[in-house]
């Protein structure tokens, strides 16, 4: 084991944890974006309205690409920022994990009825 | 033997590219796992590593498929209106669904849940295959990046799980049916 994680550091110089932490954190990102949107629909008719982008789908077709957008920005930023370097991805991955978690739980509607 | 157009679509949907998910998520996992279980497990051939990153990446085809046939094809069925003194509902199975408290749950929690938790699938499928298609066999030196891609497989297993109970339950109770039919087979008369 002690020989096995000697010889990965210099791998891991070469191929940093950075762009994969960025895509991990992004997906959390992303995933509670969907949250956030659906539940602002949701609560306030404005919202409702403005998520309407394609009127057979409704405010599901709003909702959607706003959480494709937040994702997808988050991860280019978030991979320019890391890419070429080593982050702490442990707490990273926690966070990002916590994010899904979250979502995963709020897309339960009586769960998010009672926000 | 006839199905209509409407039918044949959400077939497409459900037991074609999201049951076909399912089954390739179970698989994912389980070639993840074999590979990475141990520090010190067997080398990892290129032709391995080529196989796992277009599986992966024909799971977030898959993922991207599903959700999209979902929400502009087949929503825009399931949620249509009907005009005003339109008798049946068979043709619009949301308003089917809330016209008795027997069945309005299958909407209000169930169509409400499997809407937004399906686009959990593909978010997660496709950080899974960036991931494995940039650090592939090094992904055995970077543990975390490794714990993230299989805790987000297993949630969208579950994700596509809970999108597929319940797209087979709100089918089962009000289809989605309607539009131009297609013979498959004539049979013959009896």
């Amino acid at each position: 084991m002690s020989v096995q994680t000697a010889a990965s550091a210099p791998q891991a110089k070469l191929n940093p944890n950075g762009a994969g932490a960025a895509a991990v954190l992004a997906a959390g990102i992303g995933s509670l974006a969907i949250v956030v949107f659906a539940i602002a629909a949701d609560k306030a008719a404005p919202i409702k309205s403005l998520m309407n982008f394609y009127k057979p789908t409704g405010p599901l077709s709003g909702v959607t690409t706003c959480a494709i957008v937040i994702w997808l920005a988050a991860w280019a930023l978030l991979h320019w920022r890391w890419s070429w370097r080593n982050v702490e991805a442990g707490r990273i991955t926690v966070v990002a994990f916590i994010l899904l978690f979250l979502s995963l739980l709020l897309t339960f509607p009586p769960i998010a009825d009672l926000l | 033997m006839e199905i209509s157009v409407r039918g044949l679509w959400t077939m497409i949907h459900g037991m074609g590219f999201g049951a076909l998910y399912l089954m390739a998520c179970s698989g994912a996992l389980v070639e993840l796992y074999r590979r990475y279980s141990s520090p010190l497990g067997p080398e990892i051939r290129i032709e391995d590593e080529w196989f796992m990153q277009i599986y992966l990446t024909a799971m977030a085809v898959l993922a991207w498929l599903t959700v999209l046939t979902g929400a502009y094809i087949i929503y825009p069925w399931y949620r249509a209106v009907p005009p005003p003194g339109n008798a049946s509902l068979a043709e619009f199975p949301q308003r089917l669904l809330m016209s008795s408290p027997s069945t309005s749950a299958w909407h209000s929690v169930g169509m409400e849940w499997k809407e937004h938790v399906a686009w959990l699938v593909p978010i997660s499928i496709t950080m899974a295959a960036a991931v494995f298609s940039r650090y592939r066999r090094s992904l055995r030196i970077h543990p975390e990046l490794r714990a993230a891609v299989l805790a987000f497989v297993w949630v969208s297993l579950l994700a596509a799980g809970i999108a597929g109970f319940f797209g087979a339950m709100l089918n089962k109770n009000a289809p989605v049916a309607g539009g131009p039919t297609i013979t498959i087979i004539t049979g013959g008369q009896k």
